[in-house]
């Protein structure tokens, strides 16, 4: 390759969206560089178009959506020139691409080291036999272990960062000058996430290969990124080498997005909580038992094991962990969505767990749940009013009163009132995520339980509704139980943290000691796979 | 409105609708097309059709208007599709959502109950039971009914189960709702469109069960009755093919009607085929 040619150039690349959508160009207007032995990494928020130029440069665009103008140069060849025969034989060959999803990317009926061997099937390349060495080769080189064996699994069998990890063998079988890896551990936890981010560099270091790397997360960004594009509602807004755009940024939204980015101030200290003791969780157990027959054991899996802690009126606890880690069962047993099966969970000194679905209901409405999914959360078939009056009627409030609540909730957590009337559908995801806060305060309960209630939002609503909460809690003197796997945002938002690994808790404490000073090698390698740790995006906005 | 908008892009659905209007109309005007009773026999016996214009369709072997019996049959095939369905759906609902909803104990008693009737050939249930209860128009509907209802309830259990893990189905539970109340107001609602579609289905099965019941000479003896003119018929199916030929059509059109409006509102109703033709 010509060393004045870069690896891929985007020119003006535009593609024009169906009429009647809010915008008339997927993206518009975009050019970038990307060289060989570079990462570019393609940052913006849902709806930004991030994706949209991944999937151009691997002809992946849906039929509807055609590139209206540009270029997007592969080695000086225009891609989009191509014939379909043409480009099916640079996929895979020169460009390959990796996955959000690794599970639902890989296919389910067919071993691992067949797949790895299909790529090198279909460009014809070596016999069988040699494919089969490479194969080997590349899980080793991936860094899975025990390939001869492993080679036969099926992906099912795979943990989700094995899975990504076949993913980049399957990426890398044919030696291509590029790879473009789409949110490739967006749907991982973040020790997979660090192991899989420091895999891609190692490869990318080693083979000299361009990185076209998408992301909505600032602190991978500053992880593994050499170049960062900054997108929003498909125009380029900032692009410069990693250290221009993460530590001096221009563009008013690239300020916005950093600044939204959360990042535990370190030093903070918080005065604490004097308020009564509300919650008293004593050694709260729940085990899980699946499949069983009549001839098989139970797999038996300890959710929650002999989980303690107390929580005072407008104190906030953070439980962390990673997915598997038992935090939201734990939440579910609080609000007895779930059976328990040892322990004592203390309400106002009362134990809860003894109590029929009947009898606790009453009770209820002091303790309420802020569910993950915006989408999920909120039945598609009542308007917004409904489903705020809901809870209280059902607790005995007459419906006008219920309603008056409702209209004086929705100016609370900055939803307009003509709210009342829509349905979900009408709503973005924060703005959903505003209704299912208003629900559970409907009730003016004294516990509030946030499950995962912001990961499903990008990050400068996530930083909007985390404002929210915070402020609600302060004006509402309420106890805040907030479940999360980022350690960043607890840290942020939290009194007290608690880290669960294998459904026990291995360290408790107030954020700074937790940072500072983690206990247990677990919190330890939690802290240490954090993205970006090294980056302070406070500095950077300063 | 947007469902009809995707009902009316499926041809087929609109021409079944059309159909199924006419037929409605028929069996609403019968008693003003024809005033008399469509037992009496009105004209020469065995008269063929299309001959005399004041009985096109023809006459049977005692003189009666082939037309009127049609119009009169109509009457019946659609009270007892419509009325047995909406008893079975009832009775389906009720224990499909008792089931899917509490799950555990509860599921696999209603469930094992529901498979009792499964495995019992419907048809075969239906004659015994409408046999025992001598034959009329009541024991006729309630026999369909109850040979009908087991796939509503295993329906019904189905979306009972994937929603009742759904998060606003847990929100509901939080906020202090009941059981009998969330099953209503929160699930309910949410797995209505797969409910009418069967029940589309179901209307149609229900008119053919009641037409084979009356053929076997099990239909109720006061009513004219699309399948009882069939069975009557069928000792003269070679001299005089009009009397079996035009009830089998009424059939057949109405059956065909049913269904394709059924499977347009599974269409309409279904999101994940939404466009798929588009």
């Amino acid at each position: 390759m010509n060393a004045t040619t870069p690896l891929l150039q985007v020119e003006n690349l535009s593609i024009e969206l169906p009429a009647g959508l809010d915008r008339k160009y997927a993206v518009e207007n975009l050019s970038y560089t990307l060289n060989a032995g570079e990462i570019l990494c393609v940052v913006g928020e849902s709806g930004s178009g991030k994706s949209m130029t991944a999937n151009a440069i691997m002809g992946l665009l849906p039929s509807y959506l055609k590139p209206s103008s540009g270029r997007i140069l592969l080695k000086g060849r225009d891609l989009l020139a191509m014939s379909e025969a043409e480009l099916a034989r640079e996929r895979g060959r020169t460009v390959s691409m990796i996955f959000q999803e690794p599970l639902s990317a890989l296919n389910p009926l067919m071993t691992v080291g067949d797949q790895i061997a299909e790529v090198m099937l279909v460009h014809g390349e070596g016999d069988a036999a040699s494919r089969e060495q490479r194969v080997l080769e590349l899980l080793d080189y991936v860094g899975l272990p025990d390939p001869a064996s492993l080679r036969h699994s099926y992906p099912f069998r795979l943990s989700g960062g094995q899975r990504q990890r076949v993913m980049i063998a399957m990426a890398l079988a044919l030696e291509p000058a590029m790879l473009i890896a789409d949110e490739p551990t967006t749907a991982l936890d973040v020790t997979t996430q660090a192991q899989i981010l420091d895999l891609i560099r190692r490869i990318q270091r080693a083979k000299g290969m361009g990185v076209l790397f998408i992301t909505h997360d600032f602190g991978v960004v500053a992880d593994i990124a050499d170049k960062v594009v900054v997108m929003e509602k498909g125009l380029v807004v900032e692009q410069g080498t990693a250290d221009e755009v993460l530590n001096r940024p221009k563009h008013p939204y690239t300020r916005r997005l950093i600044a939204a980015v959360p990042h535990p101030d370190e030093n903070a200290t918080r005065a604490d909580a004097d308020g009564d003791v509300l919650l008293e969780v004593r050694g709260l157990r729940k085990t899980y038992r699946s499949g069983g027959g009549l001839f098989t054991r139970p797999r038996i899996v300890k959710a929650v094991d002999d989980v303690s802690f107390t929580l005072r009126r407008g104190e906030t606890l953070g439980v962390v962990g990673e997915s598997g880690s038992g935090k939201s069962t734990l939440g579910r047993c609080i609000l007895k969505l779930t059976d328990v099966d040892g322990g004592q969970i203390l309400y106002r000194g009362k134990d809860i767990v003894p109590l029929s679905q009947a009898a606790f209901r009453p009770l209820r409405r002091h303790l309420q749940m802020v569910f993950q999914d915006p989408f999920a959360s909120l039945n598609p078939r009542q308007t917004i009013g409904r489903i705020l009056t809901d809870g209280p009627v059902a607790n005995g409030m007459p419906l006008a009163e219920a309603e008056k609540k409702a209209r004086e909730l929705l100016s609370l957590v900055g939803l307009d009132p003509s709210a009342y009337d829509r349905y979900p559908h009408e709503f973005s995801g924060g703005q959903r995520q505003r209704v299912g806060i208003a629900r559970a305060l409907a009730l003016d309960p004294e516990l509030l339980v946030a499950d995962e209630s912001v990961s499903a939002l990008d990050v400068s609503v996530q930083a909007q509704v985390l404002d929210l909460l915070q402020d609600l809690q302060k004006k509402l003197n309420i106890a805040v139980i907030f479940i999360t796997h980022d350690l960043r945002v607890a840290a942020e938002v939290c009194d007290k943290i608690a880290v669960m690994y294998r459904g026990a808790i291995v360290e408790f404490g107030p954020p700074g000691e937790v940072f500072n000073a983690p206990r247990h090698a677990y919190t330890q390698q939690l802290i240490a796979a954090i993205p970006g740790r090294h980056w302070n995006p406070r500095a950077a906005v300063a | 409105m947007s469902f009809f908008r995707r009902y009316a892009q499926n041809i087929g659905a609109l021409i079944g609708l059309a159909i199924l209007a006419v037929v409605v109309f028929v069996a609403l005007a019968a008693p003003i097309l024809y005033p008399g009773s469509p037992w009496q026999g009105v004209a020469e016996p065995l008269l063929p059709p299309f001959e005399d214009p004041a009985y096109p369709l023809g006459t049977d072997l005692l003189g009666r208007d082939i037309a009127a019996g049609i119009a009169y049959g109509a009457r019946v095939s659609l009270l007892i599709g419509i009325i047995s369905t909406a008893v079975a759906v009832v009775i389906g609902v009720a224990i499909g959502a008792l089931a899917g909803f509490y799950g555990g104990r509860v599921d696999d008693m209603l469930m094992r109950f529901t498979e009792f009737f499964q495995t019992i050939p419907a048809f075969a249930m239906a004659v015994v039971l409408v046999a025992i209860f001598s034959p009329n128009i009541t024991s006729i509907t309630l026999a369909i009914a109850v040979v009908s209802w087991p796939p509503v309830a295993r329906l019904v259990r189905g979306e009972f189960l994937s929603l009742r893990s759904r998060e606003f189905v847990q929100a509901a539970v939080v906020v202090g709702q009941t059981g009998p109340r969330i099953m209503a107001t929160q699930i309910l609602p949410n797995a209505i469109s797969p409910i009418i579609v069967t029940a589309s289905l179901m209307v149609a099965t229900a008119i053919l069960t009641e037409s084979s019941l009356s053929f076997l000479g099990l239909g109720d003896r006061n009513m004219m009755s699309w399948g009882f003119m069939i069975g009557a018929a069928r000792t003269m199916l070679r001299e005089a093919w009009w009397l079996s030929v035009f009830p089998g059509l009424a059939i057949l059109i109405t059956v065909l009607a049913i269904n394709l409006i059924g499977e347009g509102l599974n269409d309409a109703m279904n999101p994940h085929l939404r466009g798929r033709k588009g």
